[in-house]
């Protein structure tokens, strides 16, 4: 069959290229090659990644886009055009990668922070304490104490399992295979290094991160991949994985081609098979099973450590995390349509599943009015790019964010969108040993760890300017945001004002 | 027992601390002869919205007497709503599982979310509550406190910077046998506001210092909590302090105190007086950034946001001291008088 298709980038070698051969090595898309001497490009397989232009030493390497003059159409954009000649081509379903990346509204642009002035004086926190540290955990509604003999009071009972966080933002889940173990080993020590947890995603836990394991969330989800007492005891907390923002309604799919040796032997399956994990939990039919698996979970690791659910954001959010804190979830991780992943059916990740913003506000809205938000530690994810969405995050009623694809970004992603192919340049979400190595372990968490206090010092800034002084008492705090530019149904939900009203 | 010119002139001391446009006092012990009944002050924005309330007051309770407030025409207070108060029994049959209490505050709730126009401005016995727009000594001359005596007094004059004056939003805030009044700005209001609300209290008088009352009926009647372990909500240790108390059940209390009731802290400035039927406790936010002053003189107790305006009615304290930063002055009734 012919191919219509026309490049998506152009590569252009400027002036100044040295033919050192850089791009050629660094391009793991089979873009450049060196011929007589020149580097040379094959277009159609850039996938603009950037990594040959970072690395070109005499900067003489551009990536633009190639801009053919189709007429002008912005219902049929050129991308949609370029789909549908694709699936013309091969029949077949279209795969993605990363996120959602269609020009939906974003709510977080549209909210703002209110700020102290004259009767509430802003706390400067390079003088001051600013408290950020959070809790992973169930708690009770109220507290009972009970004096003893010399008078001093004690808790009459012990509070469920806690997981201190220093600061209010987790690694989100990323499984190996969707990336591979040198991340792994980047996120498990950033995570210990700042004093927060990172979480293994739904492939097992490799041997050698065992000792991370007061730093890790450890995942059970539908397929069950390295699942097994050691696993579940070495974790800090259990998360029952039952949807994921990015492709809600269907499971995990990693490529025979990916699971090389390590990934094998971690996720208890057989070398080069696929790995697909079942679009629902074979043992989870309803609200009851998940509640005896979260019961299960709790017996196996005798009720010492937090057990959650992740939940991705659709239609009927609320309902399903007010049921999954009746069924026993210490946590419940609310995934939005925004969040990332390794490989998805782009026609999931673009068009299925809300807005974390909009999921967010009515899961915290339907706890508190059951009066049972308190039960659970709510943890957003899926799409947080900035301290600033972590910030409304919390006004809006999380108890913590947890960020993915911001966290690769700080790691060298630029959001190509292309980790379903398993040649990210970036040696990030691809199972090529030579391309991992690009991943310098001390240098990535020194970069993650980085991000994570950069935020933190953020979070510290806006508190002090908001005029409080620990973390507690912006979370649900909606009454420190306002709204411009949405509509009032929109407003309803949020339980957010629009700006000018008081 | 103590007539109301005291605490009109404490207030008068302190004028510049207001702008006339609220002014309150909380009178403990002024209904003697009504001690067994829940003394409920109604304000209406209109004289028509009374019928709904007492209508609703003679369903759920026993009305043992209603009267209008009676007032002054004083200059400086314009246009006043009209303002009731009903001497109420609860009779046990109508409880319905709820206690007296409980029972009393969802009638509150009811008359201030559902009645329009009418809005309950204290509720407890052998107490009432006496404000509104103006400044205060010209409130206290309006309301004619000089007539009353009690034997614990609470004033307050606002200064309203983030939400609307009106005649319910001055202070105290009063719910049962609390009243808060508040120098300063609750930032954290809006956690704290849907924090109450999922116990069923509902904040309907537009001013952040209302969430206070119920946050201290919750905690301190409905949970039971000693009085020392809600000053560790509302103005809690920072984790640093926590964190060196070398009693392990004690570090294990106040942790919890802050994972379980984080969202019942009181962040931002504030110096607060919470009242209750036997004493008072004065209480800043853990930082100090709004003042208080706490003198005892004889068997008298005070508290105020300045140390001139305790002097201006009693010259001759035997101790005056300025709290510390999130740390209680507690005055309590003794058979005999007052210590602190």
């Amino acid at each position: 069959m012919r191919n219509y298709l026309l490049p998506d980038f152009l590569v252009q070698v400027g002036e100044g290229c040295s033919a050192c051969g850089r791009c050629a090595r660094e391009c793991s898309f089979g873009v450049i090659s060196m011929e007589s001497g020149r580097p040379v490009a094959r277009h159609s397989r850039c996938v603009a990644c950037a990594r040959c232009v970072t690395f070109c030493p005499t900067g003489a390497l551009r990536v633009v886009p190639n801009q053919v003059a189709h007429r002008h159409n912005p219902y049929w954009s050129v991308s949609l055009r370029h789909d549908l000649m694709r699936q013309a081509q091969t029949g077949g379903m279209l795969l993605a990668g990363a996120g959602n990346d269609l020009a939906y509204q974003s709510i977080w642009d549209h909210l703002l922070l209110d700020a102290s002035q004259v009767t509430n004086p802003s706390i400067d926190p390079l003088r001051e304490p600013m408290e950020v540290v959070t809790f992973l955990g169930a708690k009770p509604s109220a507290l009972q104490v009970e004096a003893r003999p010399e008078g001093t009071l004690r808790l009459a009972h012990p509070l469920p399992p806690q997981i201190r966080l220093e600061v209010p933002i987790l690694l989100g889940a990323m499984s190996l295979g969707a990336v591979n173990l040198n991340v792994h080993r980047i996120l498990a020590r950033a995570a210990q290094e700042t004093g927060t947890l990172w979480n293994c995603g739904e492939g097992g836990l490799h041997e050698e991160l065992y000792e991370f394991g007061p730093s890790t969330v450890v995942q059970v989800a539908s397929g069950r991949f390295g699942v097994h007492p050691r696993y579940l005891e070495r974790a800090a907390a259990v998360e029952i994985k039952m949807g994921q923002g990015a492709k809600p309604g269907i499971g995990g799919h990693l490529p025979g081609e990916k699971v090389t040796a390590e990934i094998a032997a971690t996720r208890m399956i057989p070398e080069g098979a696929d790995a697909l994990s079942p679009a629902p939990h074979h043992d989870i039919y309803s609200i009851e099973d998940l509640a005896q698996l979260v019961g299960a979970v709790k017996q196996a690791t005798g009720f010492a450590k937090p057990v959650g659910v992740k939940i991705a954001a659709v239609h009927h959010v609320a309902a399903i995390a007010s049921g999954a804190v009746r069924a026993g979830a210490d946590f419940v991780t609310v995934d939005g349509f925004r969040g990332g992943t390794g490989a998805a059916p782009k026609v999931v990740r673009n068009h299925m599943g809300i807005p974390l913003e909009l999921a967010l506000a009515a899961v915290d809205d339907r706890l508190r009015e059951e009066g049972i938000r308190n039960e659970v530690t709510l943890v957003a994810s899926g799409g947080i790019r900035s301290s600033g969405d972590m910030v409304k995050a919390l006004a809006l009623g999380a108890d913590a964010v947890a960020v993915g694809t911001a966290a690769l970004v700080s790691l060298g992603c630029t959001l190509c969108q292309a980790c379903h192919t398993g040649r990210c340049a970036w040696g990030l979400t691809t199972q090529d040993p030579k391309l991992a190595a690009r991943q310098d372990l001390e240098e990535g968490v020194e970069r993650v760890g980085n991000l994570i206090r950069a935020w933190a010092t953020e979070l510290r800034e806006v508190l002090g300017a908001l005029g409080i002084n620990a973390v507690e008492s912006l979370r649900g705090n909606r009454e420190r945001l306002r709204a411009v530019g949405l509509d009032a149904e929109t407003l309803a939900v949020l339980g957010v004002q629009a700006a000018g009203r008081e | 027992m103590v007539p109301g010119q005291v605490i009109g002139d404490l207030m008068a001391a302190m004028h510049d601390r207001s702008n006339g446009l609220g002014g309150g006092f909380a009178a403990y012990g002024i209904y003697p002869e009504m001690a067994d009944s829940y003394a409920i002050h109604v304000i209406y924005d209109r004289d028509d919205h009374r019928s709904a309330v007492e209508q609703l007051l003679s369903a759920a309770t026993f009305l043992v007497r209603s009267e209008r407030i009676y007032t002054r025409p004083t200059p400086g207070i314009g246009v006043a709503p009209d303002m009731w108060r009903y001497f109420v029994q609860v009779p046990p049959a109508n409880l319905g599982g709820l206690s007296e209490e409980d029972y009393v505050v969802r009638l509150v709730m009811r008359v201030n979310m559902e009645l329009p126009g009418s809005w309950v401005v204290s509720c407890g016995k052998n107490l009432g509550v006496f404000k509104g727009v103006g400044y205060p000594e010209d409130i206290a001359n309006f309301f004619r406190l000089e007539e009353y005596r009690a034997y614990q007094w609470i004033g307050h004059g606002r200064f309203p910077t983030n939400t609307v004056a009106w005649w319910g939003g001055a202070h105290p805030f009063s719910l049962l046998e609390w009243s808060v009044v508040h120098n300063g700005e609750i930032s954290s209001y809006g956690i704290n506001r849907r924090y109450v609300e999922m116990f069923g209290y509902r904040c309907t008088l537009r001013t952040d210092t209302e969430v206070l009352v119920y946050l201290v009926d919750l905690l301190v009647r409905r949970h039971r909590l000693p009085w020392r372990l809600l000053y560790a909500i509302l103005a809690p240790p920072f984790w640093e302090q926590i964190e060196r108390m070398s009693d392990p059940d004690r570090r294990e209390l106040y942790t919890a105190l802050r994972q379980v009731y984080g969202s019942a802290m009181a962040n931002g400035p504030f110096s607060i007086i919470i009242g209750h039927s036997r004493g008072m406790i004065g209480l800043t936010d853990r930082a100090k950034l709004r003042p208080l002053m706490a003198a005892r003189e004889g068997f008298r107790f005070y508290l105020a946001s300045e140390e001139s305006a305790i002097r201006s009615v009693a010259p001759n304290l035997d101790c005056i001291w300025a709290p510390k930063a999130g740390f209680p002055a507690e005055g309590r009734l003794l058979s005999q008088g007052v210590s602190a």
